[in-house]
C-alpha cells in the first residue's frame, strides 16, 4: 500500500513538475511577442553562446569529424567505394551527427552557464529585486537568452558541419582519395533537403536548452547547494532532451516529408 | 497608508503567516520584529505581490493589492522602495546602473539628468558620487548597503519604503551607520515604511510602531513603550537578552507623525 502511495506521489509530482515547465515555456513565447525588448543584454548572451562556444565547437567538429572519417573510409575502402566518402560524411555529418554533436557541446555550456547565472540571482534576492522595480524577469533574463541561442546555435553546426566535413577531406586524402573525388561527392549530396534537414534540428535543441537552462535557474532554491543541483539537471535534461528531440525531428521529416 | 487585514499565507499546505491584521499609518515607520523563521520577511514580499496571500486583504493607499493583474502590480510597485536582505544589487551593471534601475526601466530620462540624478542619491546616502562607475563587487557589505537604499530613493520617488534587515551581516560600525541613515530619511522624507528585523536596539531607534510576528502569528502591536511594558510572556522571553538596550531606546522613542509624542519609560 505504501508503495503504491509513493508511485503516485512521485507521479503526482513529476505532473506537477512539467505542468511547471509548460507554463514557464508558455510564458516566455508570450513574453516573446511583446515590447520592451533589451538589445544590449541580447547582444551580449549572444557573445556568450556564439563566441564564447566557438572554440569547443570547433575543436571538437573538426575531431569528431576526422573520427567518422576513418570509420567510414575502412569499410568503403574493403567494399571498394572509398570515392563514396563525401557522400557519407554529408549524409552522416550534416542530416545527423552534426547538429546533435554541436547541440551537446553547446547545451552542456551554455545550460551550465545560464543556470547557474540566473540561480545565483535567485538565490542573492537579484530575481526579486526585478520584479520590485517594475521589470519583467521574462522578457529581461529569459527573452534574449532564448533569442541569442536561436541565432548562435545554427550559427555554430553550420562552423561545425563544414568542419567536420573538411576533417573528412584531410582523413580522404591519407587514404589516397583524390581531393576532387571527395568534395565532388559532397557537393553531390549537400543538397538544400539535406541541408534542411540537419538544419531544422539546431532551432529546436535552442528554444529547449535556453528555455530548460532559465527554467531551472528561476527554480532554483537552497543557496550554493541549490544552485549546484538545479546546474546538474538543467545539463543532464538538456543533453536527453537534445537526443529525444533528434530522434523525433528525425521520425517527423520521414514520415511527414519523406525526406 | 499600508494595511494587513486577515492574512494567510502558507507554503505546501505549511501555514507561514496566519491571520495578520496591522496597519502603518501614513508618514509612519512601523519595525516588524521576530525570530527567525517567524514570518518577517514574508510579510514584505506579501507587500510587493512577489507573492500572493491564501485569505485577507492587503492595502496599499487604499487599493487592495491581493487581486490585482501583475500589470497593475507592476505600477503600484512603482511607488513602493525596497531593500533587500544583504542589498540584492544587480552584479552585472555599475553601482549608477543599479541605482537608476527603475528610472531607466520606466522612464526616458535623458544621460545626463539620470547621471545627476544618480550623483545626487549616492550623496543622499553619504556615498562619494565617484563611485558610480564601480561594479557592485568593489564595495563593502555596508556600502553596498547604501547603494541598496539609494535605489529604493531613485526608484520614481516612492512614498512607501521597506527595508529587509538592512543591516544583517554588516559589522557594528556599519550597521549603525546604516541605522542611522534609515532614521535621518524617516526624520527628513516622512515616508510610510516597514522595517523588518530581529535587532532590538535597530528596531527601537527607528521604530514609530511595531509590530512582533511568533510562529507566523502576530503577537504584538503598539508603540515601542507599549512593547517595553507589554506583560505578554513570548515578548518578554523575547526582549530579555537585550532589556537594557530596550531601556535605553525607549528613552528616545519617536512618535507616529500626527500624534502626541508617547512617555519615555521611566
Amino acid at each position: 500500500m505504501n508503495l503504491i502511495a509513493a508511485i503516485v506521489e512521485r507521479l503526482r509530482r513529476m505532473v506537477e513538475v512539467v505542468q511547471d515547465f509548460v507554463l514557464f515555456a508558455w510564458e516566455a513565447i508570450r513574453a516573446t511577442f511583446t515590447p520592451p525588448y533589451y538589445g544590449r543584454e541580447f547582444l551580449s548572451q549572444l557573445h556568450f553562446a556564439l563566441v564564447g562556444s566557438l572554440l569547443i565547437v570547433v575543436v571538437s567538429a573538426a575531431v569528431a569529424g576526422q573520427a567518422l572519417a576513418i570509420q567510414l573510409v575502412r569499410e568503403l575502402a574493403n567494399t571498394g567505394a572509398k570515392s563514396q566518402l563525401g557522400h557519407f560524411m554529408v549524409i552522416s555529418v550534416v542530416r545527423a551527427l552534426g547538429p546533435v554533436l554541436t547541440g551537446m557541446v553547446v547545451a552542456s555550456r551554455m545550460s551550465a552557464g545560464i543556470t547557474a547565472e540566473l540561480g545565483a540571482m535567485r538565490s542573492s534576492d537579484q530575481l526579486d529585486a526585478l520584479i520590485a522595480f517594475g521589470s519583467n524577469p521574462m522578457k529581461r533574463l529569459v527573452v534574449p537568452r532564448v533569442a541569442a541561442l536561436l541565432i548562435a546555435l545554427p550559427v555554430l553546426v553550420i562552423i561545425g558541419d563544414a568542419l567536420a566535413v573538411v576533417g573528412g577531406g584531410f582523413v580522404g586524402l591519407q587514404y589516397h582519395l583524390p581531393v576532387e573525388s571527395y568534395y565532388s561527392g559532397v557537393l553531390k549530396y549537400l543538397t538544400p533537403k539535406n541541408v534542411m534537414v540537419g538544419m531544422i534540428k539546431p532551432f529546436v535543441f535552442a528554444v529547449m536548452i535556453a528555455t530548460v537552462a532559465c527554467w531551472r535557474g528561476f527554480r532554483s532554491a537552497g543557496g550554493a547547494k541549490g544552485v549546484g543541483v538545479s546546474t546538474t539537471e538543467s545539463v543532464v535534461i538538456s543533453s536527453v532532451g537534445i537526443l529525444v528531440a533528434d530522434g523525433v525531428c528525425t521520425r517527423l521529416v520521414f514520415r511527414i516529408l519523406g525526406w | 497608508m499600508i494595511s494587513f487585514q486577515h492574512v494567510d499565507y502558507s507554503i505546501d499546505g505549511r501555514p507561514i503567516l496566519r491571520d495578520i491584521t496591522f496597519d502603518v499609518p501614513q508618514g509612519a515607520t512601523t519595525v516588524i520584529l521576530g525570530p527567525s523563521g517567524s514570518g518577517k520577511s514574508t510579510t514584505l514580499r506579501l507587500l510587493l505581490g512577489l507573492a500572493r496571500p491564501d485569505a485577507g486583504e492587503i492595502r496599499i493607499d487604499n487599493e487592495d493589492i491581493t487581486r490585482m493583474s501583475e500589470k497593475r502590480l507592476r505600477q503600484v510597485r512603482q511607488r513602493v522602495g525596497m531593500v533587500f536582505q544583504q542589498g540584492a544589487l544587480f552584479d552585472s551593471m555599475t553601482v549608477g546602473e543599479n541605482v537608476a534601475f527603475s528610472l531607466i526601466e520606466h522612464d526616458s530620462v535623458p544621460d545626463e539628468e539620470l547621471e545627476g540624478t544618480v550623483r545626487s542619491h549616492l550623496q543622499l546616502v553619504g556615498l562619494d558620487p565617484d563611485l558610480i562607475d564601480r561594479m557592485p563587487d568593489q564595495l563593502s557589505g555596508g556600502m553596498q548597503r547604501r547603494v541598496a537604499i539609494a535605489r529604493a530613493l531613485a526608484a520614481r520617488n516612492p512614498n512607501i519604503l521597506l527595508y529587509d534587515e538592512p543591516t544583517t551581516g554588516l559589522d557594528p560600525q556599519s550597521a549603525e551607520r546604516i541605522t542611522d541613515l534609515i532614521v535621518e530619511l524617516r526624520d527628513r522624507m516622512k515616508k510610510t515604511s516597514i522595517m523588518v528585523t530581529h535587532d532590538i536596539a535597530d528596531a527601537f531607534k527607528v521604530a514609530n510602531t511595531m509590530a512582533v510576528l511568533n510562529e507566523g502569528r502576530l503577537v504584538f502591536e503598539g508603540t515601542p513603550s507599549d512593547l517595553a511594558h507589554t506583560n505578554e510572556p513570548f515578548i518578554n522571553e523575547f526582549l530579555a537578552p537585550f532589556r537594557k538596550a530596550v531601556l535605553a531606546a525607549t528613552q528616545r522613542v519617536v512618535a507616529v507623525p500626527g500624534t502626541p509624542r508617547p512617555t519615555a519609560l521611566q
